[in-house]
């Protein structure tokens, strides 16, 4: 049996909604992920920390305060100095359009918005870690 | 496609303190995949230096409250510390809510400190199987207090006393009366008692039934030359903590020479019967004529211990030829 997939849910800076990511949470948990919660107002550098200590294959990061212009370049410097670029990066909230395509440029693989349906979630994170392949 | 690296090639960056090959090692023996086996192998050797201590408790007890002050103290002891927190995974997806980092997220920036949760993944007794693996990979990489928190335990979950080199049960006030103390199972293996909590008023009474549990030769453990203590302290007050790292030091060196030769040949055999059971496990299971002998034994044409013996024997007939 392969190993579940390892999740880090992370909440960064002063943005205390955190209704979305628990249900996120426990819908992966139900597709049988291993899900890490960080709690809230973290830092990037906490978060990177973090999630390549517990060497996740997907950290997802959810916003609901516009600062994702802001937070996802530091995350990604972040995991350079880290060694850990391999890492599927997801954006999840509320965020206009025109960042959804520069944080894709930038290298999130997927930007989840608040109307995904669960079970795209669940989906969309098997097929990308099956991508990635064993490492 | 991703870069492998061996497993092997990650031994030196991980004994050198590297977080993102520990953090690798760690996954891969959680895996159990079978290339990273040569390399826990010789990992193995090479550990052994480090000191770990066993946290275990009811749910709800504050152990990984308790754990993050702890940290605290062992990192202004100039330590260097590890923790692996063990949380429950679901009996029915299997996946997991790992929660215990919440409470320690203010040592996210220490690099002499590293934190990973694992979940249970079916395995009983409080701990995850690839627990001890995951040890020794802290160990070589050089954390010298490594200390593994377990799920939130009943009365009978005490596998965490057969991996730790010193354990200690939490014992929250407000859950039982001297009925309790005086049961056995988890209370029997503590080196060090913890009553938790005790900003509580009804604190004093859950230390005094330990207490007196003790004074019936209860709840010493295993070692001779070892008397337990019971610790109070409060985590909300930051009480207890001083004293209880003095318990730590004060137990590794009763460990010196014999106790201590006895507690590591404890730990051993039990890492040779899991790893021994793991492999007749997977064989036994593997074997063509296993699911032919399910069915019978729902049939109840043959009784599950006739049809075991069976197997057993084709499997070690199959081993020696």
């Amino acid at each position: 049996m392969a190993a579940p997939i390892r999740v880090l849910l992370a909440k960064i800076g002063l943005d205390g909604h955190d209704r979305g990511v628990k249900v996120v949470a426990r819908t992966l948990r139900d597709a049988g992920m291993d899900v890490i919660y960080s709690g809230l107002h973290r830092t990037p550098e906490e978060v990177v920390s973090a999630a390549v200590q517990e060497d996740v294959d997907v950290l997802g990061v959810s916003l609901l305060s516009g600062v994702q212009m802001t937070v996802f370049p530091k995350i990604f410097k972040l995991l350079e100095e880290n060694r850990a670029k391999d890492m599927i990066i997801i954006a999840g909230g509320v965020m206009p359009d025109e960042d959804v395509e520069e944080l894709k440029k930038m290298g999130v693989a997927e930007v989840m918005l608040q109307d995904t349906p669960p079970q795209k979630i669940v989906d969309t994170l098997r097929e990308l870690v099956e991508a990635r392949g064993v490492r | 496609m991703a870069d492998y690296i061996p497993s092997m090639d990650l031994i030196e960056p991980a004994s050198k303190g590297e977080t993102w090959a520990v953090a690798r090692l760690i996954s891969r023996a959680e895996a159990n995949m079978s290339e990273v086996r040569e390399a826990i192998g010789e990992i193995y050797r090479r550990a052994g230096n480090a000191h770990v201590i066993g946290l275990t408790g009811v749910p709800g007890s504050g152990k990984s409250t308790m754990v993050a002050k702890l940290v605290h103290k062992l990192r202004a002891a100039g330590r260097r510390v590890a923790v692996v927190a063990i949380d429950p995974s679901s009996p029915y997806s299997g996946g997991s809510i790992l929660g215990d980092r919440i409470r320690m997220s203010d040592l996210a920036l220490d690099r002499d400190v590293f934190i990973r949760s694992m979940a249970t993944h079916g395995s009983v007794g409080g701990m995850a199987h690839a627990a001890l693996d995951v040890v020794d990979i802290l160990d070589i990489a050089g954390f010298d207090k490594i200390i593994i928190e377990t799920v939130g335990v009943g009365q009978d979950e005490v596998e965490i006393a057969n991996a730790s080199h010193t354990t200690v049960v939490v014992s929250a006030p407000g859950l039982g009366d001297e009925v309790q103390a005086i049961k056995a199972g988890i209370l029997e293996i503590a080196d060090i008692h913890v009553v938790s909590k005790c900003d509580r008023s009804d604190s004093n009474k859950t230390m005094t039934d330990l207490k007196s549990m003790l004074r019936d030769g209860i709840g010493h453990g295993v070692q001779p030359n070892w008397r337990a203590p019971v610790i109070g302290s409060s985590s909300f007050q930051e009480e207890g903590f001083d004293e209880l790292v003095a318990a730590f030091d004060k137990h590794l060196e009763s460990l010196e020479g014999e106790p201590g030769r006895a507690r590591r040949e404890q730990i051993s055999s039990f890492r040779l019967r899991k790893a021994a059971e793991a492999l007749m496990l997977e064989r036994f299971e593997a074997q063509s004529d296993f699911d032919g002998a399910a069915t019978d034994v729902a049939a109840r044409t043959v009784d599950p211990y006739s049809a075991a013996e069976t197997l057993v024997r084709n499997f070690s007939s199959e081993a020696s030829s």
